[in-house]
């Protein structure tokens, strides 16, 4: 870790956690949809966060996005405390730094106004001293950088004239109004035809390449986490369970998990692996856990101690940790 | 090609949707044969007409979408001919469905045991008092515990769901089921879990199966065939192995460069510019021709007739005899 981020990172979670309470009015059980979260994004760093429904890992981004507040832990911006921002204008230059792109571009935007409304109105919020015929340069600009080309015509269009990959990059155009230092991206292509979905994803690494934007891609794609992301976290019931260099956890995935989930992939090029007959693949609902592995139900490799305690995340290869009683490390086999 | 007497026979089947700017046709002239016991994907990306094709050929269709030409041939009898009467008689017996999304599918008020049994006593085809462990059994082929006989829909998780409406689909064991896209709402672990099921159930029962889906890679170890469709038309369609490992026409080569891999060298990917033409006003030659890498200016003008390469039909000037 240290090796990558040399400066200070733009945002660090620190025990981040929410639960919701669940059942009737005097219902006292908790839904733990995140759980002792620890994450550190660098300035131009792509960080992946993958899952599978109800993981936690849009919770995360709310909670990033100041959406929902954390039952506990700390939010850090750039050092800052989260909790420290109250006025309505720290909070609004934390969003202006910090937007996000939404995962359907199809309610995202306003029909009843051009597509380029809501990225006007970012650029008067977030860049106030901009002059009219400069604000609208500026627009044509971004436009021009999302690649919606030429820039003058879709200032125009509404957006039932746009296709869904156009609309996210009208997404990506407002999140870049408030000129940023890192996008919250939940889900931004699960929505899209599978044949634009790689233009978004270049498009991201693009932005990072050349505006050094930090990106946050939070996804249930494991494969295209690999394809844009540097850092890739995987969580699992409210757990970050592995976390490391988005190829290192790829190529060397160290929890049972991880390795479920990259067998499911479905891959033309790889031979069909099998599961095991009684999975039936689904993550339980973590209503007031208790103590243990989450994962425990459903690992090949359970012992007992996995019922009792559970596990915390431990190096077991250079910057790559996991959550898990079994899993051995590389370093030790190493040093013995 | 297919040595025995196919099961289903779709030729020519066109499908339009009258729109007040005129008709659009969201099928065009699409023919595919199944084979008893085939599993046959169709793949392609939102729009291109896939899932209109299931329902004209499940006789699903309702307005302001009209089949506007071509037959359906189910064990040799006209489908498209059929008033509802005959209709009700053969389907869930000869042919069933399973849907995108079983929670819309399911009756929200109803147990699953109930909805099984209405299916059931519909067709008189078991004694009433035989109809609750026919229920269990068929719970139990899907692999969820028949103690769900008396859950609700919504007490069910997603995979659940739709393992219930597959085991409706099986209710009378027939010999052609139509899925569109059950597994896309699925997490993958979920959706793998769903695919190899249903791969054993065809194995063991031996229906036949047209799979729709958007996701290629998904059907590529489980379809015998697959068809690509584009723009309303079927653009390639041969043995599942041949057209990953040799895709003939550009835009099935595009589309596997569209997915991100978990293995290998990591490439960057180009996927497709532009997008997928309104089928309101479809470009005059070939319809991928404004997206397409390879295009000639006669390619504009001209549409392509289906070519015959081995056992691949492709639709591609490239493959044309003149060229």
């Amino acid at each position: 870790m240290a090796a990558t981020i040399k400066q200070q990172p733009i945002l660090q979670t620190v025990g981040l956690t929410r639960h919701f309470r669940v059942g009737s009015l005097l219902s006292r059980r908790y839904l733990h949809a995140v759980d002792d979260v620890n994450l550190t994004i660098g300035g131009g760093q792509v960080v992946a966060l993958v899952g599978e429904s109800g993981s936690g890992k849009s919770t995360i981004a709310r909670l990033l996005a100041l959406i929902y507040r954390p039952t506990a832990g700390e939010i850090f911006f750039k050092g800052q405390r989260l909790s420290e921002r109250r006025s309505r204008r720290d909070v609004l230059e934390y969003h202006g730094r910090v937007p996000m792109v939404f995962q359907d571009p199809y309610s995202s935007l306003n029909p009843v106004y051009p597509a380029s409304h809501a990225l006007m109105r970012a650029l008067k919020l977030h860049q106030p001293e901009l002059s009219h015929p400069a604000r609208r340069r500026a627009a044509e600009e971004i436009l021009a950088s999302v690649g919606l080309t030429p820039p003058a015509t879709f200032l125009t269009k509404y957006p039932h004239e746009l296709s869904g990959g156009q609309r996210q990059r009208i997404g990506f155009a407002v999140a870049l109004a408030c000129s940023p230092e890192l996008i919250l991206a939940d889900e931004p292509v699960s929505m899209l035809d599978v044949s634009v979905r790689i233009g978004i994803l270049n498009l991201m690494a693009e932005l990072r390449r050349l505006k050094s934007v930090s990106i946050l891609y939070i996804t249930h794609d494991i494969a295209s986490a690999r394809y844009v992301a540097d850092q890739l976290l995987v969580m699992y019931a409210g757990h970050v369970v592995e976390s490391g260099p988005a190829e290192d956890v790829l190529a060397h995935p160290k929890h049972p998990y991880t390795q479920l989930l990259l067998s499911a992939v479905p891959d033309p090029r790889a031979p069909l692996t099998s599961m095991p007959a009684a999975d039936v693949g689904e993550p339980p609902r973590v209503v007031d856990p208790g103590e243990g592995c989450r994962f425990r139900w459903r690992c090949p490799y359970a012992i007992d101690v996995c019922a009792t305690d559970t596990p915390r995340l431990r190096e077991l290869r250079p910057s790559h940790t996991a959550a898990c009683h079994v899993a051995t490390s590389d370093m030790e086999t190493a040093r013995a | 090609m297919i040595a025995v007497k196919p099961l289903l026979e779709v030729d020519d089947l066109t499908v339009d949707y009258d729109a007040d700017a005129g008709a659009v046709r969201a099928v065009d002239q699409v023919s595919l044969q199944v084979a008893p016991g085939e599993f046959i994907g169709i793949v392609g990306e939102s729009g291109c007409g896939k899932s209109t094709l299931l329902y004209a050929i499940a006789r699903l269709l309702s307005a302001p979408a009209t089949i506007a030409g071509g037959s359906v041939r189910l064990k040799g009898r006209d489908l498209l001919a059929m008033d509802e009467e005959a209709l009700r008689e053969i389907r869930w017996r000869d042919y069933s469905l399973v849907m995108q999304s079983a929670m819309n599918a399911l009756n929200p008020v109803l147990t699953v045991g109930a909805q099984l049994r209405d299916t059931i006593d519909a067709h008189d085809a078991i004694p009433k008092e035989e109809s609750p462990n026919r229920s269990a059994a068929l719970l139990r082929m899907v692999g969820i515990d028949p103690v769900h006989l008396k859950s609700y829909p919504h007490q069910l998780s997603g995979g659940m769901r739709q393992r219930a409406m597959i085991a409706m689909a099986l209710v009378f064991t027939p010999e052609l089921v139509i899925m569109d896209e059950p597994t896309s709402a699925l997490d993958v672990v979920a959706q793998r879990s769903l695919m190899l099921q249903i791969k054993e159930l065809q194995r063991r029962i031996g229906f036949a199966a047209i799979f729709v889906t958007h996701d290629m890679s998904l059907v590529s170890h489980f379809s015998d065939r697959l068809a690509v469709m584009y723009a309303g038309q079927i653009v390639e369609l041969g043995k599942t192995r041949d057209l990953f490992d040799d895709p003939k026409h550009p835009y099935t080569r595009a589309l596997m460069q569209s997915f991100p891999s978990i293995s290998g060298p990591k490439a960057t990917l180009q996927g497709i510019p532009g997008s997928p033409p309104d089928l309101a006003h479809p470009p005059a030659g070939c319809r991928f021709a404004p997206r397409c890498p390879l295009v000639e200016p006669r390619f504009r003008v001209e549409p392509p007739a289906m070519v015959a390469i081995g056992s691949t039909l492709v639709r591609c000037h490239l493959y044309g005899r003149d060229h």
